[in-house]
């Protein structure tokens, strides 16, 4: 079994990684192009590779949803990923965590390395690899328990044996939702709004502390201040996690994300990655055709 | 005098209007299709209330002259003195097994088939032979408890006098009678379970057992529930299979003496009460309805118990 190391950028063998050169391949290709305030932001954010994808083909059967994508995430930041719909963005994102993996035709080729450690190498649990990579889904999926039971149930079967009190708070504070829900903490979270949902379920996810947090449109069944608080919470947790989302939203991806990943859907249906670079840089000098025309609106 | 023109043309507009919106009068059609549907409607319930009231007008003088006598009297060949105490009691035992054997086997049958097993051809079968199951007639697996536990396990279902045709014999063919039934209604309770609760458990690094376990199950429990009573009520109103599987239609010993040699020994049934009954002498005619007003109502009660517990603590998603 190939243990996937814990969060410890001090960690000498994650710092040996094969992913640090490319991380600073992307690093110096951002550079070039940025303003100095944001690399120097960047700079401070890291250059640690949290996910390496080599080649990442995903698939349904005999159907190629995702086309060899080669992509590397850096630590500490937020990723977006957009394009339009039906061109894979959720199934490379959930191929991140082996989400995938619940759907029964489902398989992947290529290589997705986490830290340095392929995620489909035959000896790499799917159930350690969700811990430490979690996942916020497209509607709010609170479990129809208390609030409390919602944040707790994480810890609880990964054999958390500390105060569970402090940790359900800790993990609602940092949600931006405890100032609401702490006097009902033991009435269901599937009373609250969406918004609120949302958040709980963004508790629930880092109740089990752990490195990456997948966003699957997290917004998209929200209403707009619903919205801008998530974005708001998305802020904060970049202090801690490294976060990648996946938007159809393009302003979300514009107000939200440090890189932006695009993806459009090739003639055989499969979606393919048409370019990746810093927020700023896509959004005003994409280097394709192809993107120009999707952000200012002219397919997609 | 232009204006006057307008307004009489403006009136004869909202004329013709008027006109091509009134109604064409009665519909002959509509009103004798509504006829005959009316007609259906009260054959099958005339049906039904005059079934009712039969069964009622014979068996309710028991009830006014015994009272609860009638209950706890034991099977007799004097209709004045026989009850129905053995059939409550032997069918409750029935029930006992079916609860017993028929649950587990057929909910962990529906979560196996919901939460582990992959959609393969396979898998596909094995549900198409479950609900095949469920549609074939009862005395099929009367037939079935005949053949495996009256002939072929009667040293261990009765050694003794009862050759075979022993409690546990019946309640056993009752339990696969209902497995199928319980089997279909626990996997749609489970399958209503929506897709993405289960993501949210894997989500947060949960085993697959961990989500079947917290929260797929307790969420399915209600429907779960009121499908296994539903298929308890049908048990308990079953009779072929019993008499095919020798529930005793007649005298019957109540030397109970401890539980094995109860399950190995021979047994009754409320239905089975009321089969013998009805072929008896006319003198047994009240006892008879009475019997059947009993299973009725033991029916009814079972039914709406399995409503209230639905509509109680069913989950809307």
């Amino acid at each position: 079994m190939v243990t996937l190391a814990p969060v410890d950028p001090g960690d000498p063998m994650l710092n040996a990684s094969g992913g640090a050169a490319g991380a600073e391949g992307l690093r110096i290709r951002l550079m070039s192009e940025e303003t100095a305030a944001r690399a120097a932001a960047r700079e401070t954010a890291s250059d640690e590779v949290i996910f390496d994808l080599r080649e990442l083909s995903c698939f349904y059967g005999s159907f190629r949803a995702v086309r060899e994508i080669n992509l590397q995430i850096s630590k500490g930041m937020i990723t977006a990923i957009i394009g339009p719909s039906g061109c894979g963005k959720s199934t490379l994102l959930r191929s991140l965590n082996r989400m995938n993996d619940l759907i029964p035709t489902a398989h992947t080729t290529g290589e997705a390395l986490y830290r340095g450690v392929n995620l489909y190498d035959p000896a790499v649990d799917p159930v350690e690899v969700r811990r430490r990579i979690g996942m916020v889904f497209q509607k709010p999926n609170p479990f129809p328990k208390s609030i409390y039971d919602n944040v707790a149930f994480g810890p609880r079967i990964a054999g958390f044996r500390g105060d569970m009190d402090d940790l359900v708070e800790g993990s609602l504070r940092r949600a931006a939702l405890w100032d609401e829900v702490k006097d009902k903490l033991r009435s269901p979270g599937t009373a609250l709004s969406g918004g609120q949902q949302q958040r709980l379920c963004i508790a629930r996810a880092i109740a089990v502390e752990p490195d990456v947090i997948l966003m699957d449109e997290p917004c998209s069944a929200l209403d707009p201040l619903a919205t801008l608080r998530i974005e708001e919470l998305m802020q904060e947790l970049k202090q801690n996690y490294t976060i990648v989302i996946v938007t159809h939203n393009m302003q979300q991806a514009a107000r939200v994300s440090d890189v932006t990943a695009f993806l459009s859907m090739g003639t055989d249906r499969a979606g393919y990655l048409v370019e990746v670079a810093a927020t700023e840089q896509i959004f005003t000098r994409p280097e394709h055709k192809l993107t120009e025309d999707y952000i200012t609106g002219r397919f997609g | 005098m232009a204006a006057r023109e307008t307004d009489a043309a403006q009136m004869t507009t909202t004329e013709l209007v008027r006109r091509s919106l009134a109604g064409g009068g009665v519909n002959l059609r509509s009103l004798a299709f509504e006829g005959v549907l009316t007609v259906a409607l009260l054959v099958a319930l005339g049906i039904l209330a005059w079934l009712l009231a039969v069964i009622a007008i014979g068996g309710l003088p028991v009830f006014f002259e015994r009272g609860l006598d009638f209950l706890t009297s034991d099977l007799s060949s004097n209709p004045d003195r026989a009850g129905v105490a053995q059939g409550i009691a032997g069918s409750l035992m029935l029930m006992g097994f079916v609860v017993i054997v028929s649950f587990p086997l057929g909910i962990g049958a529906a979560i196996y088939l919901e939460e582990y097993a992959r959609d393969t051809w396979s898998t596909r079968l094995i549900n198409t032979i479950v609900r095949n199951l469920a549609g074939v007639p009862s005395i099929v697996y009367g037939l079935l408890g005949l053949a495996v536990f009256v002939v072929a396990l009667r040293e261990l279902t009765g050694p003794g006098n009862a050759q075979g045709q022993s409690l546990i014999s019946g309640g056993l063919t009752m339990a696969i009678l209902v497995l199928p039934i319980v089997i279909i209604t626990a996997a749609e309770a489970l399958r209503a379970v929506p897709a993405s609760i289960r993501e949210a458990g894997f989500g947060v690094g949960a085993t697959r057992w961990e989500v079947v376990r917290s929260h797929v199950v307790p969420y399915a429990a209600p429907g779960i529930l009121t499908g296994t009573i539903l298929a308890v009520a049908r048990a308990f109103g079953e009779t072929a299979p019993l008499i095919m599987v020798g529930a005793v239609v007649g005298g019957l010993s109540t030397s109970y003496e401890g539980v094995i040699e109860t399950i190995q020994g021979r047994y009754t049934a409320l239905p089975t009460t009321v089969y013998d009954w009805a072929r008896k002498p006319a003198d047994f005619a009240a006892n008879t309805y009475a019997a059947i007003i009993v299973l009725l109502v033991v029916l009814l009660a079972v039914n709406a118990l399995a409503i209230v517990l639905r509509n109680r603590l069913e989950r809307r998603w």
